[in-house]
């Protein structure tokens, strides 16, 4: 009895979820409703991952012009990795213009996970580059009024600097200060590499200015310190050993500099920082 | 002429993009790039803090309402329920003088900027408005009833909106409400209460299959809504196999 009162009941039950089901998918105005929100999710969550993707390739394409400005330490053509390392990046303000274009009429904020890993890793390589260059750090702004785009009908996407033609929509991308930091901060892991890479080819000034260089960051990270946004106080912690190693390179060759022929100093160092290396790995 | 200009910092970027190029752009040292960076982040700090401050307030006023509505669970509380209710929606004008000053507390185009720090009070308080909305018609609140209760826009390019994820994730709380609303009904001798509410979760569950969820927070919490839904149906049970429950029809769902 009490078997079948079960059964009886489940078929029932069975019976008024079909009815739902049925009830459910005629005009209600909950399904109604969540309809449009399903709409508006996924719209959403599509944008989203498009974000994600013109990110990663960013963020490729960044890592290998930082790859090939390591060369320009042991090519005797310094001046043609700078330029094909800046078409390298035209390439990657091109995929930001993609970005920009995305956002119109968005708050940047809303998808600003979807993009920021990119955007450091652009940050990263044009500082590099600048700082090859003119050995300056490159301002937020510097950066920022190259990431203008001019959207003509044909949907160009060029970096101009020219003044706007009334028919085309000007489109802007904003580095934020906080990206900009981050991507400064994994500037300072690259610069080690290079001072490390050049006093392998014998260049005995560019550590010395490098040290100077990474001693002015990390002065401006202190000054900054617990203000700025949580990733960078973990950055922080790898830019002190990046600039020990630096320094630590610099007094070596200081010290040794002086009793060793300047082209087995290079022989010494590169044990040194092999030795250093090794230390690294176990810690 | 079409400007994309929608951040305030734009305007030095604007200077920089009218003065042509960009090498004219003036040079900045690095300590003076830092102490420009500096200067955004405090004044950045200094937004939040106030964006804070108010949010606080905002959260008072939430548990003041959830009070005012928790009674419902108390034996003697089911009568009173319209009662309770206007309470609630006098309370709702206090909240909306709080959202109104905290609408004038960063640039409305940054809205997704301090996002993080009004999410939780916001998701509270549609689930207050669509508990409010439920005790008083048992229908699911829309958007846009939850957005004129709270005094804030829909769409996001009129101003201070609800987020559509937020929205969801209050109607989400409200259903484990629903479901402890209906045991403590059966408790208080109402027997027809947790079978309207049953027809009600499983609405609003079939609602919520018809969205495709990230692995975000509002798919855990609509992971969480199964147990409700669960729950609700073993009341029914009981009540049906004991012959409490009137029949379905009855109960009518609205």
């Amino acid at each position: 009895m009490n078997k079948r009162e079960g059964e009886g009941w489940s078929r029932r039950n069975a019976e008024a979820a079909q009815e739902r089901e049925a009830h459910a998918n005629s005009s209600s105005p909950v399904i109604a409703a969540f309809k449009v929100f399903q709409q508006e999710l996924d719209t959403r969550h599509d944008k989203y991952e498009r974000l994600v993707k013109i990110s990663r390739d960013i963020t490729i394409e960044s890592k290998r012009s930082i790859f090939l400005l390591h060369r320009v330490t042991n090519v005797p053509d310094a001046e043609g990795v700078l330029n094909e390392a800046e078409s390298k990046l035209d390439g990657v303000r091109q995929k930001i213009g993609q970005i920009a274009e995305e956002l119109r009429g968005e708050d940047i904020y809303q998808f600003h996970r979807a993009f920021t890993p990119g955007i450091q890793e652009y940050v990263e390589a044009i500082t590099f580059l600048h700082y090859i260059r003119h050995r300056s750090l490159i301002s937020l702004e510097e950066i920022n009024a190259r990431l203008v785009f001019m959207k003509t009908d044909n949907a160009d996407p060029k970096g101009s600097v020219e003044a706007p033609p009334s028919s085309a929509h000007v489109l802007t991308f904003q580095v934020t200060p906080a990206d900009y930091l981050l991507g400064v901060a994994d500037l300072t892991g690259e610069l080690m590499r290079l001072c490390i890479g050049s006093v392998g080819n014998g260049d005995i000034d560019t550590p010395f200015q490098l040290s100077q260089f990474l001693r002015q960051i990390h002065d401006g990270f202190s000054y900054i310190g617990n203000t700025g946004p949580y990733e960078v106080s973990k950055k922080l912690h790898t830019l002190r050993q990046s600039l020990g190693k630096v320094e630590d390179a610099c007094y070596t060759l200081r010290v040794r500099g002086s009793e060793i022929p300047k082209h087995m100093l290079a022989d010494v160092f590169c044990t040194r920082t092999t030795h250093m290396d090794t230390e690294e790995g176990m810690v | 002429m079409l400007y994309d200009l929608k951040d305030v910092r734009l305007e030095w970027s604007r200077f920089s993009f009218l003065s042509g190029n960009y090498h004219n752009v003036q040079k900045m040292s690095v300590t003076e790039m830092f102490s420009y960076i500096q200067g955004f982040l405090s004044a950045d700090q200094d937004v939040r803090e106030d964006i804070r401050k108010v949010v606080q307030n905002l959260e008072q006023t939430a548990r003041e309402i959830l009070t005012v509505l928790q009674s419902v669970h108390q034996p003697s509380g089911f009568k009173e329920i319209p009662s309770k209710c206007a309470r609630a929606r006098e309370l709702f004008c206090t909240v909306r003088t709080h959202l109104a000053e905290l609408k004038t507390k960063f640039p409305a185009e940054q809205y997704y900027r301090f996002h993080e720090h009004w999410r939780f009070v916001l998701q509270r308080l549609v689930f207050l408005a669509a508990f409010v909305v439920y005790l008083e018609s048992e229908a699911l609140v829309t958007r846009e009833e939850a957005a004129q209760i709270l005094g804030i826009e829909v769409v996001r390019e009129k101003g201070f909106h609800l987020d559509v994820e937020d929205f969801l994730a209050g109607v989400l709380i409200m259903a484990s409400e629903l479901a402890r609303l209906a045991v403590n009904s059966v408790t208080a001798g109402d027997y027809s209460r947790p079978l309207r509410i049953s027809n009600f979760i499983n609405e609003l569950d079939s609602g919520f299959r018809l969205l495709n969820l990230k692995n975000d927070p509002l798919r855990k919490r609509y992971d969480g809504l199964k147990y409700d839904v669960k729950k609700i149906e073993e009341v029914v049970y009981d009540l049906s196999i004991r012959g409490l429950a009137k029949e379905p029809e009855s109960g009518g769902d609205k």
